[in-house]
């Protein structure tokens, strides 16, 4: 492990200012993806602005009736809140389903949307990785590849987002709130991730500099009824091979709004709006949601090994979409 | 080692205050162990994947291989050196042994370190991702062996002593309840 220094930020002020004087700083939330990767290598940050007391540790409601999330909150806490539970159920789950419950205490929102692929080129160092080492090659499109990407892939990288959590904010229209030495800014979940096209070392759209304080989810009646499920090549404590969230809203029968997103199939959370625009207004029951699937997944381009997550993601879209429209009528 | 990434830290340690020069790539596992002489927390990994490792910070279950020992100052750390009641063992430590949650012993103290953690992240009303609805409402999950199992799916045995400590976080979770 690179040395380094180590500073804790009074607030956010202080810590932009640290970020700013030392280029190769990195802010600390939890460690739990940073301090692994510094482990081998892989990050090599010569500061660290730990931000454990900074003011962004808390879950408040917004004016319009959303939610706003500080960046530093657990995820354990996050899962565990009430407000979060009660209107974005699909959103607790999804956090629940991610890493172990130490890991949970420990990993911060801000931090789990900016964890690194878990691909074992990436990961490796030994390897050809355009991600780590831009221009030395992807050893994954003819290497070991059954978890990677199926969508919106580049011939320069395919790997795939690991996060759980971000499945679910992208379902939600969730907003990326920072704050830089010029001022605020956000973007949309659906900005944040940028395309991996030819160049997927650069993997946000937040500016230099900037640190995030936190995600706001606007509110979303159709969350009330919504649900995450994960598949993975375990029972528990594994990343996903493919993941849905899901929110739907059925009135006599026919869809009057639907949320889908995929996670573990592309460089960031996949929202499905190619789905959503075929179901709407369609009757809810398993030939629509189905159709609505192939409608999504038509433009995937599997690699030799990773062409079940197609069907699989059919599945989850009709199995979970199903229970939710019996939720719905419940 | 220079002085700009090396510092003089204080850590709280099962109620005992600890001061010690770090170099700040030093783990809490590894301060733990190496400096505090606290070699009940165990080293498997080293990679935040067995839960071997696994300590209370402020409480709440962690595993200190991805806790940077700078990091952990000012906050309460407890080792399962620190679990007993001066002789009276917990009824988590209690019921491992009768029931035998283990084998060789090597992944114990973070076992018994995570059901802490379980239990309490339990009485609190959490959820976990084998509970069928997460909504507020539905009132807390009961603990049941598949909540346990999932729970408890951040610490591996690679004995497999898993059915047994099932139930030994089982009786201890009743044991602390009544």
């Amino acid at each position: 492990m690179r040395e380094f220094r180590y500073r804790r930020a009074a607030d956010v002020a202080d810590a932009l200012a640290l970020l700013e004087a030392e280029p190769e700083a990195r802010p600390l939330g939890g460690g739990t993806n940073l301090v692994d990767l510094m482990k081998t290598g892989i990050e090599r940050p010569a500061l660290l602005v730990d931000l454990r007391d900074l003011p962004l540790d808390r879950i408040t409601p917004t004016a319009d009736g959303g939610l706003r999330v500080g960046a530093t909150v657990t995820n354990s806490d996050l899962a565990a809140h009430p407000q979060v539970r009660l209107h974005f159920p699909a959103l607790a789950q999804a956090v629940l389903a991610g890493a172990s419950g130490q890991l949970r205490n420990m990993a911060t929102v801000g931090g789990n949307l900016l964890q690194r692929t878990r691909c074992g080129y990436f990961t490796g160092a030994a390897a050809p990785c355009n991600k780590r080492l831009p221009g030395s090659g992807c050893a994954a499109l003819t290497g070991e590849h059954h978890n990677h990407a199926v969508l919106g892939a580049s011939p320069h990288c395919v790997a795939v987002h690991p996060s759980d959590m971000a499945v679910a904010l992208a379902a939600f229209d969730a907003v990326v709130t920072y704050e830089t030495p010029g001022g605020p800014g956000e973007l949309p979940l659906a900005e944040f991730y940028l395309p991996v096209g030819s160049t997927p070392q650069l993997e946000t759209a937040l500016p230099p500099g900037a640190l995030i304080t936190g995600v706001v989810l606007p509110p979303a009646p159709v969350a009330a009824v919504s649900r995450y499920r994960k598949v993975r090549e375990r029972a528990s404590y594994a990343f996903a091979i493919g993941s849905l969230a899901a929110a739907l809203d059925v009135r006599d029968g026919i869809v009057r709004e639907v949320r889908l997103a995929f996670g573990a199939v592309a460089s960031r959370p996949w929202r499905a709006r190619q789905a959503e625009r075929a179901l709407t207004g369609q009757h809810a029951d398993a030939v629509a949601f189905a159709a609505a699937a192939d409608a999504e997944l038509a433009a995937a381009r599997p690699l030799p090994h990773n062409g079940y997550k197609l069907p699989l993601l059919r599945d989850l879209v009709v199995g979970v979409l199903t229970e939710l429209a019996e939720e719905a009528a419940r | 080692m220079t002085a700009s990434t090396s510092g003089v830290i204080t850590l709280h340690v099962n109620g005992e205050p600890h001061t010690l020069t770090v170099d700040h790539r030093t783990t809490l596992l590894d301060a733990l162990r190496e400096r505090l002489g606290l070699t009940g927390t165990k080293k498997g990994c080293d990679q935040g994947q067995c839960g071997a490792c696994t300590v209370l910070l402020d409480g709440r279950r962690a595993v200190a291989c991805l806790q940077l020992a700078v990091a952990a100052e000012d906050r309460a750390i407890t080792t399962i050196e620190g679990v007993a009641d001066g002789g009276r063992l917990h009824p988590v430590q209690q019921a491992f042994i009768e029931l035998d949650g283990y084998q060789c012993g090597y992944c114990t103290p973070g076992q018994i370190c995570s059901a802490l953690g379980v239990l309490d992240e339990h009485a609190a009303g959490w959820p976990s991702a084998v509970t069928a609805d997460v909504r507020p409402e539905a009132g807390p999950p009961a603990l049941t062996d598949d909540e346990i199992r999932e729970r408890m799916s951040g610490n591996l045995c690679r004995c497999g002593a898993y059915t047994a400590i099932v139930r030994a976080v089982a009786q201890a979770a009743k044991v602390v309840s009544a």
